[in-house]
């Protein structure tokens, strides 16, 4: 059975020996970040010990780089910092906007990009936006480091692809071509402190002439995991994401959702507002990029 | 269960406590350390009550753990006064009643001087979206929005 432990491993080759060491020995090890997921679950029913592997003390998962072709943010980054940093904002303003939508300002002074991605969660405000964006898992383990789109991150509700000896280091997203912008919108009943309904995150490159080359959209809340909607951004693709063009990237999220029923939100309220969301986003990231 | 030796600063204060590898900072601060003023109120991260500010940040002390602590500046809401005399902040929460039960106003002090040494300025609505991790069962939320404001323009212009 053992104990609760907790390390603080200072770099990447010691963080992966304590989780390769506890999965070949059949033992429990989790990975904190910012702990706004992870303490919360410490409370509940699942009292069995565990060693808390704090991945916060490695360069590479607090390094934020914004480099001529590439943007790469640590995994444990707390989105109060990344807030506070006024070019990333600007470069990637939709993903920002993702990040702050995240509780309050003391959870923002802990939560991170890693740790909503990792928890898994269907309704995790930051995944659909850094789908949009183009999103590269950073992992490492025992085998090295391996990347995987964020659209093939999460596997159902709570699970994704790493293994037992893995961790997430960072997040690499290309650097945005001119004229592009990107935006994320959720629903919640109330102003602030909330979980999704529905969210959605777009992305839009236009040409000099304002027709848009490149697109991407990601839905969140309405399916097992936060979903890449292909359709969604080809209707966009060689229009000048116009109300036509948004509703028919709107429809194409309401189709590509399959939603559950609960007290948040019924079926065809979660498909409606998540083609809503789409539209209303996809707008903003159009003007975003025509101002840029 | 093992102990943990935690080397922190509390208020200024260097303390050294023992806890365990699973305990909150909120829970080793009460029961380690014996400041009290840090209150429970939900343990999940959603009423604020238990809001420190570690490193210059303010943070939910129930959803972090005391082992995270180690070698980390702590302010607690016992660390807002100055000596003897009360913060602005406190004579004003206590000028316009801006609590009755009063557990949920460690936290929100503690939150309101976060903010204030950030932006000793803000205007309403700032403080409103600062303070919505922070909830108040007893009061409604004017009058402690009320006292923020009055106590940052003593900061500003004191008597
Ligand atoms: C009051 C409150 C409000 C919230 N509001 C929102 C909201 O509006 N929207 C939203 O999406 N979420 C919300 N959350 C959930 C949570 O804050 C976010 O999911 C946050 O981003 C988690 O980040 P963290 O760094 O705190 O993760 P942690 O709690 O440290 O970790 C979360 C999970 O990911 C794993 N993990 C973390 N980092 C890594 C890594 N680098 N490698 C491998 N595994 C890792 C952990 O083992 C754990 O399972 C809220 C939480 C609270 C308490
Ligand atoms: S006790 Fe920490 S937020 Fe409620
Ligand atoms: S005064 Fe009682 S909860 Fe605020």
């Amino acid at each position: 059975m053992g104990e609760f432990a907790y390390v603080a491993p200072r770099n990447v080759a010691d963080a992966v020996g304590v989780l390769q060491d506890h999965a070949n020995n059949g033992r429990r090890a989790q990975v904190l970040a910012g702990g706004t997921d992870l303490l919360v679950q410490l409370r509940g029913l699942d009292k069995a010990p565990r060693t808390i592997v704090d991945v916060k003390k490695i360069e590479e998962t607090n390094r934020l780089d914004i480099g001529g072709d590439e943007i790469y943010i640590g995994a444990a980054i707390p989105s109060a910092i990344l807030n506070e940093n006024q070019e990333l904002k600007s470069l990637l303003p939709g993903l920002i906007e993702a990040a702050d939508l995240i509780g309050s300002t003391q959870i923002q002074g802990r939560a991170s990009l890693g740790g909503n991605l990792c928890n898994s969660s269907p309704a995790a405000d930051t995944i659909p936006a850094m789908i949009a964006d183009r999103g590269i898992c950073v992992i490492a383990g025992s085998g090295g480091e391996r990347e995987v789109p964020v659209e093939d991150f999460c596997t159902g509700v709570g699970t994704n692809v790493m293994t037992g000896d893995e961790f997430l280091l960072g997040l690499k997203f290309p650097r945005p071509p001119a004229n592009s912008g990107d935006a994320y919108l959720r629903f919640i009943p109330r102003t602030e402190m909330d979980i999704a309904v529905a969210g959605a995150g777009v992305s839009v490159t236009l040409d000099g002439g304002g027709t848009c080359t490149a697109a991407r959209v990601g839905i969140g809340a309405v399916a097992p995991t936060p979903l890449l909607v292909a359709d969604a951004a080809a209707a966009l693709v060689g229009t000048a994401v116009d109300d036509d063009a948004l509703a028919a990237a709107g429809a194409a999220c309401s189709t590509a959702a399959s939603p559950i029923n609960d007290k948040r939100g019924t079926v065809e309220y979660r498909r409606k507002v998540v083609a809503v969301l789409c539209r209303r986003a996809g707008a903003i990231a159009r003007d975003r990029a025509l101002a840029a | 269960m093992s102990k943990m030796h935690i080397h922190t600063t509390i208020n200024g204060d260097q303390v050294d406590f023992l806890g365990s590898p699973q305990q909150s900072l909120l829970d080793a601060l009460r029961d380690e350390v014996g400041k009290l003023g840090t209150k429970e109120g939900c343990g999940t991260g959603d009423c604020g009550a238990c809001s420190v500010i570690v490193d210059g940040r303010l943070v939910c002390s129930c959803l972090m753990l005391a082992a995270e602590a180690e070698g980390a500046e702590i302010t607690t809401i016992e660390g807002i006064a100055d000596g003897d005399g009360l913060h602005p902040l406190q004579e004003k929460f206590l000028e316009h009643a801006a609590l009755q039960c009063g557990v949920c106003t460690p936290g929100f002090i503690v939150a309101a001087k976060a903010l204030l040494d950030r932006d000793p300025n803000p205007d309403e609505r700032t403080i409103r979206y600062w303070l919505a991790g922070n909830l108040c069962r007893c009061t409604g939320y004017d009058k402690i929005v009320r006292a923020v404001q009055d106590a940052a323009e003593q900061l500003a212009h004191p008597a």
